[in-house]
């Protein structure tokens, strides 16, 4: 089923009656000195990544460009309420609730999994734009992918462990070594129940208000392999913007100004 | 134009035509007109916006929030209304309620909502404040000739004329009150819900409140509280639903059987068997016996108003007789003697800026026959946003709604055959109820069951939409 169309549903019985239940949510922000009336971005890290991800260097920058800047953490990640048995509806349900507390229309910004997230937030919040960075749409090829690049640290995860993201899946050799392990061992976990559901989970529903989508990634990345990020893009009517040479958190990686100067060039053009 | 928030807009007298009368119209073009900036406006405003048309909203008053905001002087909420639908029942689908307020929210915070999604979505600027509507009137090719004026009259007349028009003027402001035999000779104070804004209008007076409707309960229990002595006056028994079952909001768990599809005897076997469990048997109270089933009548959810009686603090009576100098006599002929009597009797829809015969409304009765009770039958480029009594929330019915006329806009131009036999569809389902069986009375005119009236407009949208 393609992003755009599809049927939209009105009648949500199930999830009325059993509301998600709200969490301590952390929000952390950037705002530019000058309001110039730009949209807000809120973004939305992936799992085991915390709001911290983004504070490091892509919040600061985009407050630099005039753009209204936050990040999510997404419950039991980061600073937010400790949250074992999480589920994939209860992070959507973390990002809507952030977006529509934010002053004026947002653009949605997911990360890896973070980017699934959105894609389902798009559907219960009107965005002005969406972004998916390096986005893991789930599905069995994921599985496959990381596999193959880290079984020791994939396998436990199939049967409800933590996922051990390593090194070489995240960043590029440019980063100094140190300062990778220490982002790696800032990872937390997310949800098992959410990360099983990141394997077998409903298509996402059609996006409200039919924002505008950008997806990139580099096709370097250990995490997400090209062909899945093209897949991705060609949901939502486009072409990938490719960062070679680049890791999966491209938001840490040594050349992070780029990919957020691309992602915010397009904001003001669109 | 006196609106205050003018500013900086682009001059709307891009075209001038002539109105058949000579008078001069500025031609909007494409733009729709939506009537009213409370909650059912500001659904239909950002909506269609979002679906890439021209707004003009027209709010005689000088916010939003309609109904919800106390400052207004047609608002009829007291200071102590909260909701009586859960909030996943009252929220609009696509900008949820912040999830750390509580079930029932305060009509304060409702506002604050309500203006938040205004800010949020950038909708003030479209927003013409201080300005009513006083004529609506149809054109050639299904276009209509709006004509405005400052609110309370003052300034000059101004007619523009748009490509469609959404009312959503509400339909909680102009009160209904029945005709008493005596009532004009009554010495004591008399007052209708409407002008009810907080316990301190009924301390320390002998009080009788008469309807049974959410509104008239809830009086009642303030009255319980504060007055010296309160009568209750209904025509009938009620089911009093708890705003809370099995420790959760009662229409969460209506709607998690509703969403298990259970079948309406079943869940009305269901609901009594609970009430009994709860509630329990009313009559030993003094309350009449409810002489309809479970779902019959709008729901009535309040958890104090038998407590209050069980506690002697409210007296249910039967319906008001008439009314004689200094005391009221009830149908079972007890004379009492109150001070006050306060009719929350409810409220009557009102178009004063509109012939009530383009909505089906011939004998002006305040009961239009639309379908969807939305769409009138003739005029595919009208439509009444709100106009819904819902067994529970109202806003995301306002918003379906809103989203299906702004769909429907679009496929006139996209695909005019679909939006055809949509209006085929208006002609042929005007007047249709969405509601099971519902004891016959004026306020039930509008009754619609959430699930049955929200399947009933994915219907007509996958019908609009279908390849």
């Amino acid at each position: 089923m393609s992003a755009r169309t599809g049927r939209v549903r009105i009648l949500r019985g199930r999830e009325w009656a059993r509301p998600v239940r709200p969490a301590r949510r952390e929000l952390v922000s950037a705002l530019p000195e000058l309001e110039e009336g730009r949209p807000p971005l809120l973004f939305v890290p992936g799992f085991g990544h915390g709001a911290w991800a983004f504070a490091e260097h892509w919040l600061g920058h985009t407050a630099g460009r005039g753009f209204p800047a936050y990040a999510v953490s997404l419950r039991g990640h980061g600073g937010s309420a400790p949250a074992p048995e999480a589920t994939l509806r209860a992070y959507v349900h973390d990002v809507t609730q952030a977006a529509a507390s934010l002053p004026r229309q947002a653009v949605l910004v997911g990360h890896g999994a973070g980017a699934l997230v959105v894609a389902h937030a798009l559907a219960r919040y009107p965005a002005r734009a969406a972004v998916l960075v390096a986005p893991v749409l789930g599905g069995w090829g994921t599985l496959g992918a990381a596999l193959r690049h880290n079984p020791a640290g994939t396998v436990p995860a199939v049967f409800g462990g933590p996922l051990r993201l390593t090194r070489r899946q995240l960043f590029s050799p440019d980063l100094p070594d140190p300062q990778a392990r220490q982002y790696v061992a800032r990872l937390g976990r997310a949800g098992r129940r959410a990360q099983w559901q990141l394997l077998a989970h409903r298509a996402p529903e059609p996006a409200v208000g039919a924002p505008p989508v950008l997806v990139l990634g580099s096709p370097d990345d250990r995490v997400v392999p090209p062909a899945a990020l093209t897949r991705a893009a060609r949901r939502y009517g486009s072409a990938p913007l490719l960062f070679p040479g680049m890791g999966h958190d491209l938001m840490l990686d040594a050349r992070w100004p780029e990919p957020i100067d691309a992602i915010l060039d397009w904001l003001a053009k669109a | 134009m006196s609106s205050s928030t003018d500013h900086g807009r682009p001059d709307p007298d891009a075209t001038v035509a002539l109105a058949p009368d000579g008078r001069s119209v500025s031609d909007r073009g494409d733009t729709v007109c939506v009537i009213g900036a409370g909650a059912s406006g500001l659904a239909a405003l950002k909506n269609l916006r979002e679906h890439g048309f021209g707004v003009d909203c027209y709010e005689r008053e000088t916010g939003v929030g309609g109904a919800w905001n106390w400052r207004h002087d047609r608002s009829p909420v007291y200071a102590s209304t909260h909701l009586i639908s859960s909030r996943p029942f009252t929220q609009f689908p696509d900008f949820p309620m912040p999830d750390d307020w509580p079930d029932y929210p305060h009509h304060g915070q409702l506002l604050s909502y309500f203006e938040r999604y205004a800010d949020h979505f950038d909708l003030r600027s479209h927003i013409w404040f201080g300005t009513e509507v006083i004529r609506v009137e149809p054109v050639a090719g299904d276009r209509w000739d709006v004509t405005t004026r400052s609110t309370g009259g003052y300034g000059p007349e101004r007619t523009s004329r748009y490509a469609a028009v959404v009312i959503a003027n509400g339909h909680n402001w102009s009160p209904k009150l029945p005709a008493y035999e005596g009532l004009e000779q009554f010495r004591g104070e008399i007052m209708h819900a409407s002008s009810y804004k907080d316990a301190t209008q009924v301390r320390g007076k002998r009080v009788l409140v008469v309807g049974g409707g959410n509104t008239g309960c809830d009086i009642a229990v303030e009255a319980a509280q504060q007055a010296s002595q309160c009568w209750h006056s209904t025509r009938r028994g009620y089911w009093y639903t708890p705003k809370y079952l099995l420790g959760r909001p009662a229409d969460q768990v209506n709607d998690g059987l509703l969403a298990w599809r259970v079948p309406l005897a079943v869940r009305r076997w269901l609901h009594r068997l609970v009430l009994r469990l709860t509630v329990g048997d009313l009559t030993r109270f003094g309350l009449p016996r409810p002489d309809h089933k479970v779902y019959e009548t709008h729901p009535i959810v309040n958890s104090q108003l038998v407590h209050y009686v069980g506690h002697g603090r409210i007296a249910p009576v039967p319906d008001v007789a008439r009314f004689h100098g200094s005391a009221v006599e009830l149908t079972d002929g007890q004379q009492i003697e109150p001070e006050l009597v306060v009719f929350a009797t409810g409220y009557l829809p009102r178009f004063e800026f509109l012939d009530p015969s383009l909505l089906g409304d011939d004998g002006a009765q305040g009961q239009p026959r639309l379908w969807l009770n939305a769409f009138a039958p003739g005029h595919p480029t009208l439509a009444v946003v709100g106009l819904v009594q819902s067994d529970s929330g109202l806003f995301p019915l306002s918003h379906w709604q809103a989203v299906l006329f702004a769909r429907l806009l679009r496929q006139r131009v996209e695909r005019p055959e679909r939006a055809a036999a949509f209006a085929a569809q208006v002609t042929a389902g005007a007047g249709q109820r969405y509601a099971g069986r519902v004891v016959s009375s004026s306020r039930h005119v509008f009754e619609v069951g959430h699930t049955e009236y929200l399947r009933a407009v994915q219907r007509a949208l996958d019908e609009l939409e279908a390849a």
